[in-house]
């Protein structure tokens, strides 16, 4: 069986391409799919501790099930939000969304 | 390697093949097409290793032991759902049609496809499709024969709306996917409701068990009057109907002719739509279970009425068609009419025997259109063609062998032997008092006959007489690797009924071994059902119409071959019928009126009185509370509350200075950064503290 550190490894790296996505991409199409990766990868430390310490507390799976619904209605207010921002301003690069400065 | 790993291996290249053109070939054109023609070779090996196992072991023992492996999947409570394979006398049959037509398609498309722009995405799609094929005909339960069901949905999808700036043809591709859908979910609710009633979708329990057979036919389903058997055989009829493009959902059929030539010839004629026909073939010992009367069981009166009708209502559509893969796409409707009609009346065999010869010759006629096309520049009228005879010999004779296999030309060709089986069928169902056996049978002659018309039509208009444009004008034969896969498919549309030649037919019968696919592909059934005695009725019927039919065909459109500009000979004789027949009964329109505007006008109304009116009403409403309220507060604020803050805040002001604004950017990035930087920080905290330092 595989051992759990090399499930933990696998979402360690994707939360970190994730939180890389989220910091360096200028896009904000890009940014809400960095954040959606380190959802993902959260889900998966999830699963992998449930399965490898504790697989008969099924809390685990409700709380993964709660990350997929939230993630879902994050992508879609997201991408919402990202839609007037452009109809608002032509624009999708985050360097140009600096309104709420001082 | 035994069978039933080389079953699992058949569908790995395929979709291995898929993910490295589309993760990392996509640019290379010639590496993506060898790819993929190398994974169905691979394929076709395998599948051909298994017929040839398969054969060797004979008929009997296959279908008594059938080949099963399973690998556990989806834990779910108290259960393990598996995935499996399954390999019997069927699955056999199948392989060898599917192995062969698959790869000669792929050969096919690297001269059809020649100068695409998105030619290796192209042939990562037919890879992916041909995992989902193969993965259907290897199933060992009702889930993964549906899982790979939506595979091929979605590949139909993919593929007829592959020219998608074409508006027809990403229109085509969301009718098709609708369409097909409606048929999935009855299809998806039977599935559901043979496993809340027996606890098992695998075909070994559900089609091969006595004891459970007998359970669900006894027991009364919600409806009154059917029996759980009869309730699950109608629902999974309905996905057949979808998928096969029975009536009433076979309008997306010929709207999916805007996809590629070779996806036609594929997945709309020969291996796809075939799907629908085989889940109804497969699951005909629950469809047929607690026969009783002459008539059938409620599933089998519906795949009679539906199959046959479909079968004869699309040949007389297909007859006022001009364009060339139009004419087939309702020809294929048709033919799997028959099928299902053959099912109907009980015929098993016979309708697996026209599945496989279909797919043969219905595979070699697109293809042939295909090639036309190419070799007309990419048009499509037959009213632009003719004369194409001398220019394409190759393509030329080809599809004459796949029409007259489809017409059902007697003795030399396949689909005489098979279509020959299922009018045999009928007649004798017919014969033993059953009305739906004359209605099968009467609706299916008919329907023989138009279909030896419009094919020799279609030979007519495109091959004989002189060109009617410019660019039949100039047509060419097309590249060996176009021309190889139609030699190769007209071998087998002229040659496979062989294989099933009735074994009292005078001479024929004895030499080729005495109707061995009956034999073989009947041992799948738990009571084999014994071959009928030769009838000579039906069969003289059945040659007579289809010499009849494509004489016809010849002595209006051959004889004297029509002028470029010319009408329809057609036209004049039928008249108004057949503006009726061009427009197809106008069934379209039909669902456009009685279903599409509607629900148009169902969310006009709702946008127009629920949305602007209740909610944004609601909304409203509470918005102008709110800044009523809030024009309420904003006074106590202005006045109360900013001047004590204000003062304050101007002293807080004078604390900061322009070098600590600098923190705020307003950058969203900035601000993860800083966050990141601080999470990281803290761990690294936790960390040292916890080595107890």
């Amino acid at each position: 069986m595989v051992p759990l550190s090399w499930y933990l490894l696998l979402s360690a790296l994707l939360f970190a391409v994730g939180l890389y996505a989220v910091m360096a991409r200028r896009n904000l199409i890009g940014m809400l799919m960095g954040l959606e990766l380190m959802l993902n990868a959260i889900n998966l430390t999830l699963i992998a501790f449930w399965r490898y310490l504790h697989p008969y507390n099924l809390g685990f799976q409700a709380l993964v099930i709660f990350v997929l619904v939230v993630a879902a209605s994050e992508a879609a207010v997201g991408l919402a939000l990202i839609l007037a921002v452009f109809r608002l301003r032509e624009t999708e690069h985050v360097d140009e969304l600096n309104l709420l400065r001082w | 390697m035994t069978l039933d790993s080389m079953a699992w291996l058949i569908l790995v290249p395929p979709v291995l093949s898929f993910w490295l053109i589309v993760l990392f070939f996509n640019r290379w054109k010639r590496l993506s097409h060898g790819i993929a023609i190398g994974a169905a070779f691979l394929s076709f090996l395998l599948a051909q290793g298994i017929v040839v196992a398969g054969l060797r072991m004979g008929g009997e023992r296959l279908g008594e032991e059938p080949i099963h492996s399973l690998l556990p999947w989806l834990p779910t409570g108290t259960t393990v759902l598996s995935l499996g394979v399954w390999i019997d006398p069927l699955t056999v049959a199948l392989l060898f049609f599917v192995s062969i037509t698959v790869l000669a398609i792929f050969v096919y498309s690297v001269g059809y496809m020649h100068g695409d722009p998105k030619y290796s995405r192209f042939f990562a799609f037919i890879s992916l499709f041909a995992f989902g094929m193969f993965g259907l005909v290897v199933a060992d339960d009702l889930l993964m024969l549906f899982i790979f069901w939506e595979i091929m949905g979605l590949c139909s999808y993919l593929l007829i709306g592959f020219w998608y700036h074409k508006p027809s043809a990403y229109r085509a591709a969301v009718k098709a996917f609708l369409t097909t859908r409606i048929g999935d979910v009855f299809m998806l609710l039977g599935i559901a409701y043979l496993y809340s009633q027996t606890g098992t979708l695998s075909y070994d329990v559900l089609f091969r068990d006595h004891a459970v057979l007998h359970q669900l036919a006894t027991t009364p389903s919600v409806i009154g009057g059917l029996s759980v058997a009869a309730l699950a055989g109608l629902l999974l009829f309905a996905g057949t109907v979808g998928k096969s493009a029975q009536f009433p959902l076979h309008v997306w059929l010929p709207d999916a002719m805007e996809g590629p030539t070779p996806v036609s010839a594929m997945i709309h004629a020969a291996t796809m739509v075939s799907a629908g026909v085989y889940l109804v073939i497969r699951a005909f010992p629950l469809l047929s279970v607690g026969l009783e009367s002459a008539v059938g069981t409620p599933p089998m009166l519906a795949m009679g009425l539906i199959g046959a009708f479909t079968a004869f209502f699309a040949a007389t559509i297909a007859v006022a068609q001009n364009d060339i893969k139009r004419v087939l796409a309702y020809s294929t409707i048709s033919q799997l009419g028959y099928m299902i009609a053959a099912l109907g009346v009980g015929a098993y065999v016979a309708a697996a025997f026209h599945l496989v010869a279909h797919a043969f010759f219905k595979a070699l006629l697109f293809l042939g259109s295909g090639s036309v096309i190419v070799g007309m520049h990419h048009h499509q009228d037959m009213m632009e063609m003719g004369g194409l005879r001398k220019k394409m010999p190759i393509t030329f004779w080809t599809f004459v062998a796949g029409g007259f296999a489809l017409s059902g030309f007697p003795i030399i060709t396949a689909g005489f032997w098979s279509k020959d089986e299922i009018l045999a069928q009928a007649f004798h169902a017919a014969q033993s008092g059953s009305w739906l056996g004359w209605y099968v049978y009467l609706l299916l002659a008919l329907g023989a006959l138009l279909t030896a018309f419009y094919t020799m039509r279609q030979i007519s208009l495109t091959f004989l007489g002189e060109p009617r444009s410019e660019h039949a004008e100039h047509a060419h034969e097309t590249p060996w690797t176009m021309t190889v896969p139609l030699i190769v498919l007209a071998f087998f549309a002229l040659t496979f009924g062989f294989v099933g030649v009735p074994e009292d037919f005078p001479l024929l019968g004895k030499l080729f071994g005495g109707n061995f696919f009956h034999h073989f592909v009947g041992a799948t059934l738990m009571e084999e059902e014994a071959p009928l005695p030769l009838n000579w009725v039906p069969l003289t019927i059945s040659i007579v119409f289809a010499l009849g039919g494509l004489f016809l065909g010849w002595w209006i459109y051959g004889r004297k071959p029509l002028k470029a500009g010319e009408r329809d000979p057609l036209e004049r004789a039928l008249g108004k019928l057949h503006t009726v027949l061009k427009n197809k009964y106008y069934v379209d329109e039909f669902y456009n009126w009685a279903f599409i505007q509607p629900t148009i006008r169902l969310g006009a109304w709702v946008y127009k009185w629920i949305d602007r009116g209740v909610i944004d009403g609601i909304l409203h409403t509470a918005a102008a509370a709110a800044m009523a309220s809030g024009r309420l507060f904003g006074w106590v604020d202005r006045v109360v509350i900013n001047g004590g803050v204000d003062s304050a805040a101007r002293g807080i002001g004078r604390m900061g200075d322009e070098g600590r604004r600098g923190l705020q950017t307003g950058l969203v990035q900035d601000y993860i950064f800083i966050l990141a930087v601080f999470v990281i920080l803290f761990v690294l905290v936790y960390f040292v503290r916890g080595a107890g330092l």
